[in-house]
């Protein structure tokens, strides 16, 4: 059925539509279904991050003690073979005799229907608007979709908003070291001489750790009395101080290339200011690169705090994150007992799987030459 | 003897950016916040001028710019990269096997990526556009997007599932101390698996691609037309021509990985409790034994340039066109 309407825009010779750079681009990029996918998977995963609070069916700091270590509830739509609106199970517990360990048991007796736009913990959406409505949820009882963690909290609710620290600090963290990229590699390639010298021994002293070993060791600066969002804000610097140097790199190379070109020369010679040049003139010009360049580089953010988090230098409590949740896990006990502690994980590579995709579908529409 | 030349210039040339690097490390592990001595101000029965006194003991009452010389100077003269404060040792007693083990750990990481990614890789180009293309594809995405720690929890946890027991660790703990013989050696391979597979994974993603796309390239080429033009069989050609051609630029890519492949180790390592250099940078960093963290920042920096360095060199070696400048 798309067959035919993708091949409309290459057969016909686009009449009255001029065909500027950025339009071929989105063409070329609209022709990769894969990038589609990732770009729909994105947009669904931000606007969970934004409405988490919503969405989720209890608040990330509630311990339901009654309900620790409960494993994840399914739910039903078939009750005694006839169809039924969809509905969960409540958990019974006993302890095992020799172990007191909890053991749950659906109680299929006493079904229990999941109503949606139920009252429940209030919250704030964007720090304002207050609210106690949520998506979905149950009126006796409980219902935890993905089961609990060691305190009896609801790890769905928690994987939900974890994603406004795991999907965030990518965007941040890349806006930051992009800055700082653009900066030093544009002065670098503009001024040339010792300044360029310097500057990229910097970047070769920099380039020349592994990643983690030297975050590892940025992350252990960060006080551990700083308060969550405090911690936050220093993760998020750690992982820019990070990333910059690579892009600097490049933004050197394509900046000395772009000095020479004619309408530089023409502006230099016009008398206009190093900044402006820099800023104004060439900057534009590597702007699908800047792009391209962003989206293949923000994983290794989410990637980075997702591992920092697990070590236990990122993300604090009472915040939480996918790396951070993911913690929990770390004992062999846990796998053992608990395996789906292990579910965050699944949107740690869903989130950067979709950013894969649209990363690769960008650079080949970015890439005129190859087409 | 250019290959000489060129290599004794690339070593002279790393001097003076371990240097920096060892300025760097120093001054990072001087930015956390407290020290080492810090905990025992809290304990009762050490006095004020007990931690004074052992402050003085391990250097760090003395100004940063001296201590920093003093690590340097010890390295440089006696190969000494100081003390550790908290196992009581000299740290390159305490390095030197954790340093083997992640070298061992990588390497067989390493030989697993190429065995596994180098043929799919083929295979994919070869059936360019059909079901397997699109499997290893699709596979190698998968294998990017997830973090090597959650492989190594996912095949533990798998492992448990199935009533294994056989993780974590280098070989099972009654080989703990035991000469190495076969079953020991045996007990090895049983648990390096997990970590050689989680570190490995996102490695075969990317040389499999590169493998793929450069096969690709090659098999457009003139001299493969000609190849097949003569009438050699698909076979001679795909191995002999496209094959031998479109591994060079594989040299390159396995330089480029190298930084992944310690991280990898690194973090896996922490999570399987396997004496590599993870455990002991996470605890010296956490307990703030600065000499310790410092030195294995740097070997990890040291680790990468000569790992660059070999590949550029068997760059050169696998592909006589490559002169040096």
């Amino acid at each position: 059925m798309t067959k035919p309407s993708s091949k409309k825009p290459s057969s016909k010779t686009v009449p009255r539509e001029r065909a500027t750079p950025l339009r071929m681009a989105w063409r070329r990029f609209r022709g990769s279904s894969l990038g589609l996918i990732g770009a729909v998977i994105l947009i669904l995963l931000y606007l969970v991050a934004l409405f988490a609070p919503f969405l989720s069916p209890y608040s990330i700091t509630v311990q339901h003690s009654r309900y620790v270590y409960q494993p994840p509830q399914q739910v039903h739509i078939f009750y005694e073979g006839s169809l039924r609106r969809p509905f969960v199970y409540p958990m019974t517990q006993e302890r095992d005799p020799v172990t007191f360990q909890r053991i749950y048991a659906p109680d299929t007796d006493n079904p229990v229907p999941i109503r949606f736009l139920v009252r429940g913990e209030p919250y704030r959406f964007f720090g304002t608007w207050e609210s106690d409505r949520h998506l979905f949820g149950v009126d006796e009882g409980f219902f935890f979709p993905l089961g609990t963690d060691r305190f009896g909290r609801d790890l769905l609710s928690r994987t939900l908003v974890g994603a406004q620290v795991s999907l965030s600090v990518g965007v941040i963290g890349i806006l930051i070291s992009f800055s700082i990229g653009i900066v030093v590699g544009g002065v670098s390639g503009y001024y040339g001489g010792v300044v360029d010298t310097l500057l990229q021994r910097l970047i070769e002293v920099m380039l020349s750790f592994p990643r983690l070993p030297i975050l590892l060791a940025l992350a252990t600066i960060i006080p551990s009395s700083w308060p969550s969002t405090w911690v936050y804000v220093g993760i998020v610097a750690v992982l820019s101080l990070i990333g910059w140097a690579s892009l600097a790199r490049v933004v050197r190379g394509q900046v000395l290339a772009a000095r020479e070109i004619d309408y530089v020369q023409a502006a230099r010679a016009m008398g206009l200011g190093n900044l402006r040049i820099i800023l104004r003139h060439i900057l534009p010009n590597l702007t699908s690169y800047l792009l391209v360049a962003a989206t293949v580089a923000l994983p290794s953010y989410i990637l980075g705090e997702s591992a920092l988090s697990f070590l236990g230098l990122g993300i604090k409590e009472p915040m939480t994150s996918w790396g951070l949740l993911l913690k929990d896990a770390q004992s062999f006990e846990a796998l053992r007992s608990y395996p789906w502690l292990l579910s965050p994980g699944l949107l740690i590579v869903v989130s950067v799987l979709a950013f894969n995709f649209v990363g690769d579908a960008l650079r080949d529409a970015a890439d005129v030459r190859s087409q | 003897m250019s290959l000489f030349i060129y290599m004794l210039r690339r070593l002279l040339l790393m001097v003076p950016t371990l240097f920096l690097v060892s300025i760097l490390c120093f001054v990072v592990i001087q930015l956390q916040p407290g020290s080492f001595t810090d905990r025992y101000l809290e304990d009762p029965r050490m006095s004020a001028e007990t931690v004074a006194r052992l402050e003085q003991q391990l250097g760090l009452d003395r100004p940063a710019y001296e201590q920093y010389g003093r690590w340097v100077w010890g390295i440089v003269t006696r190969g000494d990269f100081g003390f550790s404060f908290f196992a009581n040792r000299p740290v390159s007693s305490l390095v030197g096997e954790q340093l083997f083990w992640t070298v061992v750990i990588a390497s067989m990481t390493m030989v697993f990526t190429w065995l596994v990614a180098v043929p799919l890789g083929i295979l994919a180009a070869v059936r360019r556009r059909g079901v397997f293309d699109g499997v290893t594809s699709f596979v190698g995405y998968i294998g990017l997007a997830v973090p090597d720690f959650l492989v190594a929890l996912l095949l533990v946890a798998l492992v448990l599932a199935l009533g294994g027991r056989q993780v974590g660790g280098l070989y099972a703990p009654e080989y703990i101390g035991a000469p190495w013989d076969v079953s020991k050696f045996l007990s090895f391979l049983n648990h390096m698996w997990i970590p050689v597979l989680a570190v490995g994974t996102s490695g075969v993603a990317v040389i499999m691609r590169q493998m793929r796309a450069n096969l690709l390239d090659v098999l457009g080429a003139d001299y493969v037309r000609t190849a097949r033009a003569k009438g050699l069989r698909e076979g001679v050609v795909i191995n002999r021509h496209a094959v031998r051609n479109a591994i060079n630029p594989l040299v390159t890519i396995a330089g480029l990985s190298l930084p992944d492949l310690i991280n990898g180790t690194i973090i896996v390592s922490i999570v399987l409790n396997l004496p590599a250099i993870g455990r002991l940078l996470y605890d010296s960093l956490l307990a703030q034994d600065q000499y310790v963290a410092m030195t294995l920042l740097l070997m990890t920096s040291l680790v990468l340039m000569v790992g660059n360095l070999i590949a550029d060199v068997a760059l050169a070696w696998v592909d006589p066109r490559i002169r040096y400048d």
